[in-house]
């Protein structure tokens, strides 16, 4: 059991996307009104001026001033980004120039009219995808709406005025909207507006004001407006409970379904679910149940858009096959955990509901058990009867209806010449037999002929009195009808088991193809592989070309066709396949961006990552049905999915090799190590214990040059190879120069070594053994370029300021020149090549162990004369030691 | 220490035969007894039956890392352990000593050096019992009574630095790493927090040196540890 004063953990996760999705995406505001003229467009670009007094960085993307000049005034001042020009029809036509805005990245953009429809040959077909566009590229928006162009009300406000709106924005696109303005005027005085002309100019002002404009409807799409309005403030309410916890409301976890058909009346049932999911804040599934019944081209277009309208409004869409559509949407719904079910109110015949065992409703109300049912009624019948809907259902080919005909003819012919041994009732079971058998080769239309064309030839033919339609016994006349029911159901039966048949092999086949596609990435070696198999697919499932787009392995962000392709994609496709690549969403033909384009594009999504696109193009004619484009997504899936196991395979790949190779530098490094310091280190040791001399002496020099040569050889190996591991830990800089100090001994006895170590240091995060080394052998070199009598300072420091802490040696020396000191830190440069041995390696490894820190080395020299080599390293704070 | 008639015995395991020769030749020359194994296996043979006073170990063995025949050794033995090692082993250098060995020489090596601290071992192995007090420089240490004075003047310190000071001085001459300190003192948790340790060991030194800046007493092990020396 859930606890009711726990906070819902999905509701939880979704405040927290709603969070994560802002933190990147721009802010939408929308101006929204009741109808045109209550100043939506005034109201917007005052705050855009505002904006702009403000210092921010707007732009006017787009304004319709409607010549109204009040409006127009408005606009001085603010920096306008121009139309882009677009050909149509022998006209140019401005529209919202989206690549100027996105290239000119501004943070706030003006952009007017968000239902409005884009000249064809635009991007997108409508000006609000443009705008959910410049939003996901993190740019700001304001925006004016009129309620008659939501979604949702459009069917309402049909009603109210009797106009029909053409120009819809999705809900959620509202929905999403960060902030909403509603721009509010009484009817009078939005008609007193009008009548001044202050709307429409000219004649066109006293027609809408007895048109759309009138007071009745103004009141009833302001109240409309206002109502929409305050359902928003109530959600915004319920999503600040939910982000602050305030009082966690236990809920319900409601989800609704739709069931959507090849009806114009389900794009009514898909907005009103729509929009009590939004009042109860619920996910919601349109389903569709593809029963045996074969539909009609039209039909088939009007589902697809009844589906496409349920998917633009924020459902899941489910398509099963089933004979029986009561039991599969309770089904369905018990697997989805739905708690109401939406289905339009039965228009079917009453005797036909009989028949099933009551209407739909009836059926899914009896075996719904707990979930509720919403029974909505539909609207008046538009026409087309059930007679011509069954006709239409079985468009056949002529080919077959001459089939039929022959068949008929030649069964007639044979009738005639074996009636005398047979008798006339014989013949019509060789008549029911041949269009029995008919039913198996021919569709609906020809068997309904066949059928009524031998029951008129065998009563005309054979029937006594022959070669008249009269029937004069009352058996025969039985006969003749039996023959005709039994002609009539065996058509059908056989014609719908074939379509049955063709359905179930369609489906059979999307089932295999996506096995086998599976199957074969599963087993493919490489990427290559997957791709052919898909490509070949493709083409026999669609008879349609795929092309394959991944990323660039040399620019990033740009996308290279894959050589498995099926079909050459051009410039302007490869800019639509990169459009879906970066927003993560299919473009191109069937959809409403880039619509123009010849293939149909799916992004390559594996998880968040996207690793591609693909691109699929059909004959010129093809359709995209719902089943398909879900097939083609998972192929999209699929292929993602290879793309990305074969890109991590590289990556493994590519990782271990560079393990193997470093271990097999490792080995040789520590091999090359112990065979020179294993004689170094009998001879000084060996050294050491012989009783001291002059020549002793010269051997124990000898030795640590050596020593230190062999040391500094290593040491710039390492840093070259980039096989310097750091083992970093909190270093005081203080014990960092004295072990240094004691580690050059040999070097600078007899000389005035100081240390100046102020107390309180901060202690630096380094590789103790690296920067010790670094600070020997800066020591080292302060002690080979300066007269054995200069002093050498060692100290140490911090500036807070540049966040450094910094540790110098310094001699009071010659100092350096100045030609030198760019060249110093080289490696095997020498200073002064002439006086001193050294390969000219020791400041170049300083200067690479300081770097490999994240630090530096400077030298110059000091104001008061000598040279001073200082090494830098960032300064960070460690965890505050815990108190006693 | 040294003397007949049985001069302690020191165990050289090394694969470098000229190693080994240089190691016995000075050993010997000091008054030790030598044995040699020239690598891992044989050296634990020869650990466990002949049982000498103290081992010389190379981590770098053909057979088995030194690492290795440490850990092996210290499942059964307590004798001490001086790890030879090369600059640049650092990291196996910290290991063996967390194992459990007792101090480290990085190569080359100065005969004196070695010998040095070879006797500082021995020395502690026959110096386990409990000390009541101990005194360094012009500091006085009283473990019964936990006070501290310097130059006669009782200082006060806080637990972890008195932690700290006893820890080492009891262990005074070897290499305490960081890790071992972080352990004991602040517990497991805290083994990769090595600043607490830095800024401990300025408090120590400067109420305990006379020039905080050069200890004398409390020296830094660059990058592995910390070790008491009163030399």
């Amino acid at each position: 059991m859930s606890d009711p004063t726990r906070p819902d953990p999905d509701a939880l996760l979704a405040s927290i996307r709603r969070s994560e999705a802002k933190d990147t995406r721009g802010r939408l505001k929308v101006f929204f009104g009741m109808a045109p003229g209550v100043g939506k467009t005034y109201a917007m670009l005052e705050a855009a001026r505002k904006a702009h007094a403000e210092g921010r960085d707007i732009v006017v993307a787009l304004v319709e001033t409607h010549g109204r000049e009040e409006t127009q005034r408005l606009l001085e001042g603010l920096p306008v980004i121009p139309r882009a020009m677009i050909a149509y029809r022998g006209t140019q036509l401005g529209e919202l120039d989206l690549e100027a805005v996105l290239a000119r990245r501004p943070r706030l953009v003006v952009v007017d009219e968000l239902a409005h429809t884009n000249v064809p040959g635009s991007r997108h077909v409508k000006r609000w995808q443009d705008v959910e566009e410049l939003l996901a590229a993190g740019i700001d928006v304001i925006t004016t709406l009129n309620v008659q162009h939501l979604e949702s009300r459009a069917d309402t406000v049909r009603q109210i005025t009797g106009v029909a709106v053409r120009e819809t924005v999705p809900d959620s696109m509202i929905e999403a909207a960060d902030e909403i303005q509603l721009v509010d005027l009484t009817p009078a005085q939005l008609r007193e507006r009008i009548t001044e002309g202050k709307v429409y100019l000219g004649d066109r002002a006293a027609a809408a004001a007895d048109n759309f404009f009138k007071a009745s409807n103004l009141t009833a799409l302001r109240e409309l407006a206002l109502r929409l309005t305050a359902e928003r403030v109530d959600k915004q309410l319920r999503d600040l409970r939910e982000d602050r916890q305030i009082s966690a409301i236990w809920r319900s976890g409601e989800r609704l379904l739709v069931a959507v058909g090849a009806s114009p009346f389900s794009t009514r049932l898909i907005r009103w679910t729509r929009r009590m999911a939004y009042a109860l804040d619920a996910p919601w599934i349109a389903v569709n149940v593809e029963t045996p019944a074969p539909l009609t081209p039209e039909e088939r277009k009007l589902l697809e858009e009844n589906l496409a309208l349920a998917r633009e409004l924020n459902a899941e869409i489910v398509v099963v096959p089933d004979r029986d559509v009561a039991g599969t949407l309770v089904r369905v719904a018990q697997q989805h955990n739905v708690s109401q079910i939406v289905i339009g109110k039965s228009r079917g015949s009453p005797v036909l509901d009989f028949l099933r065992g009551g209407s739909l409703a009836d059926r899914l109300i009896r075996r719904s058990g707990q979930i509720d049912v919403y029974v909505v009624p539909a609207e008046p019948r538009t026409g087309r009867s059930r007679w011509r809907e069954w006709t239409a259902s079985s468009a056949s080919q002529p080919r077959e209806y001459v089939t039929a005909l022959l068949t008929v003819f030649g069964l007639t012919l044979a009738g005639l010449a074996v009636q005398g041994w047979t008798g006339y009732t014989a013949i019509s079971l060789f008549y029911l037999t041949a269009v029995v058998l008919l039913g198996l080769f021919v569709g609906q239309g020809p068997i309904l002929l066949a059928a009524t064309l031998s029951a008129l030839a065998w009563n005309f033919l054979f029937i006594p009195p022959i070669l008249t339609f009269r029937i004069d016994k009352f058996e025969d006349g039985l006969m003749f009808g039996i023959f005709f029911v039994i002609a009539l159901v065996t058509g059908r039966l056989t014609g719908r088991l074939r379509a049955q048949e063709r359905d179930q092999r369609q489906r059979e086949q999307r089932a295999t193809a996506l096995y086998q596609l599976t199957r074969a990435v599963a087993v493919a070696r490489s990427a290559d592989e997957v791709l052919r198999n898909a490509a070949a697919q493709v083409q026999e499932l669609f008879g349609a070309r795929l092309a394959i787009f991944t990323v660039d392995p040399a620019q990033p962000g740009r996308l290279v066709l894959h050589p498995a392709a099926t079909y050459l994609a051009n410039e302007k496709e490869q800019g639509v396949a990169t459009w879906t690549y970066r927003n993560h969403r299919a473009a191109g033909r069937f959809t409403d961006t880039l619509p123009a384009a010849e293939g149909f594009y799916l992004p390559l999504l594996a998880g968040e990552n996207c690793v591609g696109a693909m691109g699929v193009k059909p004959p010129a004619e093809g359709t995209l049905p719902v089943s398909q484009r879900g097939l083609l997504e998972s192929f999209a899936t699929q292929i993602a999915l290879a793309l990305d196991r074969e890109r991590l395979r590289a990556t493994e790949e590519a990782a271990r090799l560079s393990q193997e190779s470093e271990k097999l530098h490792r080995t040789l490094l520590d091999g090359v190590s112990h065979e020179l310091k294993t004689p170094l280190t009998v001879i000084a040791s060996a050294a050491e214990n012989l009783a001291d001399g002059p020549l002793v002496a010269e051997i124990r020099t000898a030795t640590q040059r050596l020593q230190r040569l062999v040391n500094n050889l290593l040491d710039m190996t390492r840093l070259e190879s980039g096989m310097l591991r750091l083992r970093r830990d909190w270093c005081d800089p203080a014990d960092l120069i004295n072990a240094a100090r004691e580690a050059t001994a040999d070097a600078w006895r007899g000389r005035d070594v100081r240390t100046e170590l102020p107390a309180g240091l901060p202690l630096v995060r380094a590789d103790a053994g690296l920067i010790q080394q670094a600070l020997a052998n800066l020591i080292h070199n302060a002690c080979v370029h300066t007269p054995s009598t200069a002093a050498i300072t060692l100290s140490a420091g911090a500036d807070e300021a540049s966040h450094q802490v910094w540790m110098r040696v310094a001699d009071n020396g010659p100092g350096l020149r100045t030609d030198q000191q760019g060249r110093l830190f080289d490696k095997f440069f020498r200073g002064d090549p002439g006086r001193t041995g050294g390969l000219g390696l020791g400041l170049s490894i300083a200067r690479g162990f300081a770097e490999a820190h994240g630090g530096h080395v400077e030298a110059n020299n000091q104001p008061a004369g000598g040279a001073r080599f200082t090494i830098f390293l960032p300064l960070e704070h460690p965890a505050s030691v815990p108190p006693e | 220490m040294t003397t007949a008639p049985f001069p302690p015995e020191v165990l050289v395991i090394d694969d470098e035969v000229q190693i080994r020769r240089l190691l016995r030749l000075t050993l010997e020359g000091a008054g030790f007894r030598v044995r040699e194994a020239e690598d891992g296996n044989l050296g634990l043979v020869e650990a466990a039956t002949k049982r000498p006073d103290a081992i010389i170990l190379d981590l770098g063995l053909p057979d088995l890392p030194g690492i290795e025949v440490l850990k092996r050794l210290r499942e059964w033995s307590r004798l001490p352990v001086l790890i030879l090692s090369v600059r640049g082993q650092e990291a196996d250098k910290i290991e063996a000593l967390d194992a459990g060995a007792d101090d480290f020489l990085s190569k080359p090596f100065g005969g004196g050096e070695l010998l040095a601290r070879l006797r500082a071992m021995l020395r502690r192995v026959q110096t386990r019992e409990e000390e009541s007090g101990v005194s360094f420089g012009d500091v006085e240490i009283d473990f019964a009574r936990r006070v501290v004075m310097k130059a006669g003047t009782a200082v006060k310190l806080t637990p972890k630095e008195y932690g700290l000071l006893r820890l080492l001085v009891l262990h005074r001459g070897r290499v305490i790493t960081h890790r071992q300190i972080l352990r004991e003192l602040w517990g497991p948790k805290a083994e990769e927090q090595t600043q607490y340790l830095r800024v401990y060991m300025t408090h120590l030194r400067q109420k305990l040196e006379n020039d905080p800046t050069q200890p004398k007493f409390f020296r830094t092990e660059s990058g592995i540890g910390y070790r008491f020396s009163e030399e």
